[in-house]
């Protein structure tokens, strides 16, 4: 088990590395020299040359680069370039914004797509399953801006359920922010929905397929006994590393969504920093956001071992 | 010339290949995504010609609702939306298909070099894979698009670029199983070279998962170059886009009139991942039997 943990967090750093050597020189992509960026077409020569040398980006590139990994290691992301206060200062709100969307996103989804998954598999071939299967796949491939927009009709603008803004106040109670972030949380779930109940679906049906099932309602154990205990508990498992995988796509999805509904998440920062050009918030927040998901699937990679006693025993490969 | 690479063209597996066609033309969600797409494809072609009134013409009354003469009413410019509609297919239809044939291209060659030698190289290279889709597509596609700029040739290359490494894990997924047969160690014994023998042998031999993927891609480029464009980094104004056409619009939604100018270009990118995605079903039905 400790080898196993030891090398999957080996690769996750290697993977790490990879990722911050790749962010860096799409950054260097940027044209034209950075102070003429920040200072505009009149500044002189010399003040160019100035506020180069004190961002540092008149150094080699290596050395820009290990200062830029150090610094970030240690929690100092730099300056925003365009707010001129510390990029954590700003990225770290956003990012509890963030987590906080996607937590009621996710507490919506695993539960809703694993009971549609299971409940596909066990009619399957029949109208439930065509309907879930079907539904699931059109959500799922549809942008997530459009489905926003007609929730956004149907319950904010034609039923006034909801409101149709994720900003809630700054001292609003728990209730309150969960109304404020229902409706793009629900955008996210009609994308997320389709994956996670196909990979539920895929997996009970192995499971119901398999000797072990057989032998159980062979040997006479009632159908929730043979479900619970012996399907269930195998078909889970390649579900919870597909949930992990859509981390990814969350953040993704999160751009578009807290740009929609005008909410203060990591997705607006972002793209915020991308129209105004401030390459340093841009830099660290792609960074972080990479950070997220490697240790999302990190922390599912150990879920799944420990749910597998197959993995953990193993070890390596 | 080796015996497998010539049996591509025998009696037996053009025999095949019409089987595949017959359960094709059976499958339902096969034939049904097809005529959908191939309606939009007609209308991307041909949509200028058709439409009953100039698309970009700012020509009649803002926000009029739905009437003979303006089928789905007028935008907040005074542009015909049935003609925006019809027309609005054009540039996705032209983007999606380039940046999933790239991603394809690209993600086949490393697919088929990192399957066949394994060992060094496809350890390094599946940990670039690794790196890259750590971050979600989108991300890297603004960062990139604002470092180069907005231009269609750059957002065909980005996509592309990020469908390499995906494309990639599926083909060198279904290369590891194909390595294993008999013919693969044949060729080698017979002194073939490793380009002839992955891309003349082995490549026809794993096409089947490849044109699966290659239309799942297609389905998540609609995805990601309308998600792009109604951010402001994909299709620029005035094009007539679906996903442009929603961005210009939506604003005017929280009143709860003008729903017109929403709705139908959003119906239009909803038919088209539909079909997309049921054509990507019917195929994977069919060839991954």
């Amino acid at each position: 088990m400790a080898r196993f943990l030891l090398r999957r967090f080996g690769l996750a750093l290697i993977t790490l590395f990879f990722l911050s050597v790749l962010v860096f020189a799409a950054s260097q992509l940027l044209p034209g020299d950075i102070a003429r960026n920040v200072l505009g077409p009149f500044a002189s020569a010399h003040d160019v040359q100035q506020l180069d040398h004190q961002l540092g980006v008149d150094r080699p590139l290596y050395v820009q680069y290990l200062d830029w990994v150090s610094k970030f290691v240690r929690g100092d992301l730099g300056t925003s370039l365009e707010y001129q206060v510390s990029v954590s200062s700003l990225l770290v709100p956003s990012l509890v914004n963030s987590l906080k969307l996607a937590a009621v996103a996710f507490v919506l989804v695993v539960p809703l797509s694993i009971i549609g998954g299971v409940v596909a598999a066990l009619r399957r071939g029949r109208l439930t399953d065509r309907v879930i299967t079907l539904t699931g796949l059109s959500l799922t491939a549809v942008p997530e801006f459009i489905s926003a927009i007609v929730l956004i009709l149907i319950f904010g603008v034609l039923l006034k359920w909801l409101p149709v803004s994720a900003a809630f106040p700054i001292d609003a109670d728990f209730g309150t922010q969960i109304d404020h972030l229902l409706l793009p949380a629900m955008a996210l779930v009609f994308v997320l929905f389709g994956y996670i109940a196909r990979m539920a679906r895929t997996g009970t049906i192995d499971a119901l397929e398999s000797d072990y099932t057989r032998t159980a309602f062979l040997k006479g154990l009632p159908t929730p006994t043979v479900i619970r205990r012996h399907v269930l508990r195998n078909s889970l498992l390649p579900t919870i590393a597909v949930i992990a995988t859509q981390m990814g796509y969350l953040i993704g999805g999160l751009v578009v969504i807290e740009k929609l509904f005008n909410y203060n998440g990591i997705g607006q920062r972002i793209y915020t920093a991308a129209q105004n050009k401030d390459f340093i918030m841009l830099q660290s927040g792609v960074l972080v956001i990479g950070l997220v998901y490697l240790t999302a699937t990190l922390i599912a990679d150990i879920l799944y071992s420990l749910l597998n006693p197959r993995i953990r025993y193993a070890g390596v490969e | 010339m080796s015996a497998v690479a010539v049996s591509v063209s025998t009696p037996e597996a053009r025999k095949a290949r019409r089987e595949t066609l017959r359960q094709l033309a059976r499958s339902k969600t096969f034939v049904a995504g097809n005529i959908i797409a191939i309606f939009w494809v007609f209308c991307a072609v041909f949509g200028y010609r058709i439409a009953p009134h100039d698309p970009l013409a700012q020509a009649f009354p803002q926000l009029i609702g739905m009437s003979g003469s303006h089928l789905f009413g007028t935008d907040q410019l005074g542009r015909d939306v049935f003609s925006r509609v019809l027309t609005g297919a054009r540039d996705i239809l032209l983007i999606v298909p380039a940046a999933t044939l790239l991603g394809i291209v690209g993600g086949t060659t490393i697919g088929l070099i990192t399957g066949y030698f394994r060992g060094f190289v496809d350890d390094a290279i599946s940990r670039v894979v690794d790196a890259v889709l750590a971050l979600p597509l989108i991300v890297i596609a603004v960062t990139v698009l604002v470092a180069l700029g907005h231009s269609t040739g750059t957002l065909i290359v980005v996509i592309g670029l990020v469908f390499t490494p995906i494309v990639s894990r599926t083909v060198r997924a279904a290369v590891l199983a194909e390595r294993q047969l008999d013919y693969v160690s044949a060729s080698q014994l017979s002194g073939e070279r490793a380009p002839y023998i992955m891309f003349i042998e082995i490549l026809p031999n794993v096409m089947g998962p490849i044109i699966v993927e290659g239309t799942v891609r297609l389905g998540y480029a609609i995805f990601a170059v309308a998600g792009l464009t109604f951010l402001g980094f994909g299709v620029q104004p005035p094009s007539p886009d679906w996903a442009l056409q929603i961005a210009d619009n939506y604003p005017l939604l929280g009143t709860g009139t003008y729903w017109w100018t929403v709705l139908f270009p959003a119906l239009a990118i909803v038919s088209l991942v539909v079909a997309v995605n049921l054509v990507a079903d019917g195929l994977a039905k069919v060839l991954e039997r």
